[in-house]
């Protein structure tokens, strides 16, 4: 049996609980998701998608249900400790890239390497470029990231995601903002980086193209998974 | 990326200098306020030094004079008295007692850098049909001049003060038709008198003092004021000037004589010393709060332009304390680089107003003092300030909700 990278049970989030505006936004959504696996999470605006991942991404708390990482229950972490499982555990990709802007493609890359050993070091440098290298942008290294094509700057986004070797990437349509050529590079890059290093994806996307060359399609509708 | 330096060190420089104007117009601020504060203090430190110099070296620290005297009421007999309204006495110009034996008491005390006795007293000095009421001051000169450099104060003569020689003041000399070389005749009140001759004229800076100041030989005033071998006053100076008046009470406690110090004589300088610097500490409070307000005013912005990178690094694993750390240490770089900035203009802006501001002799307004302690305490307190100041928008940045963050 696969190992299990990511299961979520019984979840739900709601906004302004106890108040009059209270707003269910996801309604008992089971989940899990395996190593190596390559999902596509669909679904219209406004349907929940984006709060799903945020909340897979430890980025936010379910209002009640259960979330496992790798079979560690989320429920009862601290704030530090979560910050950690995020930092070591989980890549994103964005749909705008969020790029530091301040800093090099490669120092980009670097990023959470340096946020997690708190300095810098040959080998955190060594890492990254072979990162660059793998999304063939080595040359672009030394650019500021301000400087690159949105292109560029998602695939310098992809490499940043894998630079602490997670075992789960969440994209939020990181093809949304590309041309088709582009997205379909990114799609590509990140199809590559699933099967070479076994790594799972979580990608959200309403290009049903896209989402059809994935391993697994699941649509959520009004907070709800459907299919 | 330099590998000795942390993560925190290196996101705020880069955040500095990405945000390049901004940067620039906040320490620039900062550079302003800093260097004003140092101009302020150094050139009021020059003034007050310059001020003291000034006092200190046309007047002695401590002046010992003969006790007051005092009327008694007059006793009839045990528990009885008459005459109970008593009429203050006027003071009769007296020797200090024992004044030989004081003198060498305060050349043992180990705080006391110079003694010297003197004799003053009012005379008229008279030459052909003009007289006028003088103050006649005999001196020792080898420790007098210790203590007032009265040769520094010289415009003619060679201050030469044997016991026939005097030296007046210039007005005194004009207003007797006398100069540099001249005889002139000091009568005391019975008339009795000596003949000298002008060996320096001196002026003091003021017409009132030029015109009624004399120093003769100490033995010279003794006889003329008829008080053979005494002494109305011993001048001494101390090592440390503002103990003065701590050293004056000692004494007075010690010996049989009224001790004064500059300071008690001079509580007007020392009222307006003081109403300086509390004014000087007042700009400086207003000074500091505003460059405070100006640092946060900026970090608040970068906060929010911020906020999606902040929002992207809580993402990937940063720590709430390391972005506290990012924006305070942002606070203090500035504070920092604007003090370095703001001592290096206020020490030229003092250099360039010294060079300028001249007395109406040419003479230097004050003296250039640029301690170095000031402007290492400037940039230590203006770092603090900085962090300081740093401490709300941090706060703020390091509480951001990453998901808020990254949606904008």
């Amino acid at each position: 049996m696969a190992e299990e990278i990511l299961r979520l049970e019984n979840v739900c989030k709601a906004y302004n609980v106890g108040q009059t505006s209270e707003t269910e936004v996801l309604h008992d959504i089971n989940l899990h998701l395996e190593k190596g696996e390559f999902l596509a999470l669909i679904g219209p605006s406004g349907s929940g998608k984006s709060t799903l991942l945020n909340i897979v991404g430890l980025l936010d708390r379910p209002t009640s249900g259960k979330l496992f990482i790798k079979d560690q229950d989320t429920a009862h972490l601290t704030d530090a400790a979560i910050t950690s499982l995020r930092g070591h555990r989980i890549g994103f990709v964005f749909q705008y890239h969020h790029l530091i802007t301040a800093f090099t493609a490669l120092e980009n890359v670097m990023m959470p390497m340096l946020v997690d050993r708190g300095f810098p070091s040959d080998e955190i440098k060594a890492r990254a470029t072979m990162l660059m290298e793998q999304v063939g942008l080595e040359k672009y290294s030394n650019n500021l990231a301000g400087n690159m094509s949105g292109g560029q700057q998602q695939r310098v986004a992809v490499a940043r995601a894998l630079a602490m070797s997670p075992s789960l990437v969440l994209a939020d349509e990181p093809t949304g903002n590309l041309d088709t050529k582009s997205a379909d590079g990114v799609f590509e890059l990140m199809r590559k980086v699933n099967s070479d290093s076994a790594t799972s994806f979580l990608l959200v996307t309403h290009n049903l193209d896209l989402a059809q060359r994935c391993d697994r399609i699941i649509e959520v509708v009004d907070g709800r998974i459907t299919a | 990326m330099n590998n000795w330096l942390p993560f925190e060190w290196i996101a705020s420089v880069r955040f500095l200098r990405d945000g390049r104007m901004q940067t620039l117009f906040i320490v620039s601020g900062i550079a302003i306020g800093v260097g004003v504060i140092v101009f302020m203090s150094a050139m009021l430190a020059g003034l007050e030094a310059n001020f003291i110099k000034r006092v200190l070296t046309s007047q002695s620290q401590i002046q010992l004079l003969p006790l007051d005297q005092v009327a008694r009421t007059l006793r009839n007999g045990k528990g009885e008295f008459e005459d109970a309204i008593l009429q203050r006495p006027a003071q009769r110009v007296l020797s200090i007692d024992q004044w030989p034996k004081i003198r060498d008491r305060m050349l043992a005390m180990p705080e006391v850098t110079a003694v010297s006795p003197t004799m003053a007293g009012s005379a008229l000095a008279i030459r052909g049909d003009a007289s006028r009421a003088v103050t006649v001051t005999g001196i020792e000169p080898a420790s007098y001049f210790k203590i007032v450099r009265v040769p520094d104060y010289l415009v003619a003569g060679d201050g030469r003060l044997t016991s026939e020689d005097v030296i007046i003041g210039i007005q005194l000399a004009d207003d007797l038709g006398a100069t540099l070389g001249d005889k002139i005749n000091i009568n005391n009140a019975q008339g009795i008198g000596r003949v000298l001759t002008i060996t320096g004229l001196i002026d003091l800076g003021s017409k009132g003092a030029n015109q009624r100041v004399s120093f003769v030989a100490l033995r010279t005033a003794q006889s003329l004021l008829g008080m053979i071998g005494g002494v109305t006053t011993i001048e001494l100076t101390v090592q440390d000037i503002y103990a003065a008046e701590i050293i004056a009470r000692q004494i007075s406690a010690s010996n049989q004589v009224k001790a004064e110090s500059w300071i008690k004589t001079n509580a007007q300088f020392f009222t307006a010393v003081q109403a300086q610097e509390s004014s000087n500490t007042l700009i400086r409070v207003f000074v500091g709060m505003s460059v405070a307000f100006g640092i946060a005013a900026v970090l608040v912005v970068s906060v929010i332009q911020r906020s999606k990178d902040i929002g992207i690094l809580r993402a990937m694993g940063t720590r709430r304390g390391q972005v506290l750390r990012i924006f305070l240490l942002q606070g203090g770089l500035l504070a920092f680089i604007g003090s370095l900035l703001g001592s290096a203009l206020g020490a030229g802006a003092l250099t360039y107003w010294h060079s300028m501001a001249r007395q109406a002799d040419g003479t230097e307004l004050f003296p250039l003092i640029l301690d170095r302690n000031l402007f290492v305490i400037t940039a230590m307190i203006a770092t603090v300030t900085g962090l300081l100041a740093a401490t709300l928008p941090a706060l703020r940045a390091a509480r951001l909700d990453p998901v808020e963050a990254i949606r904008g």
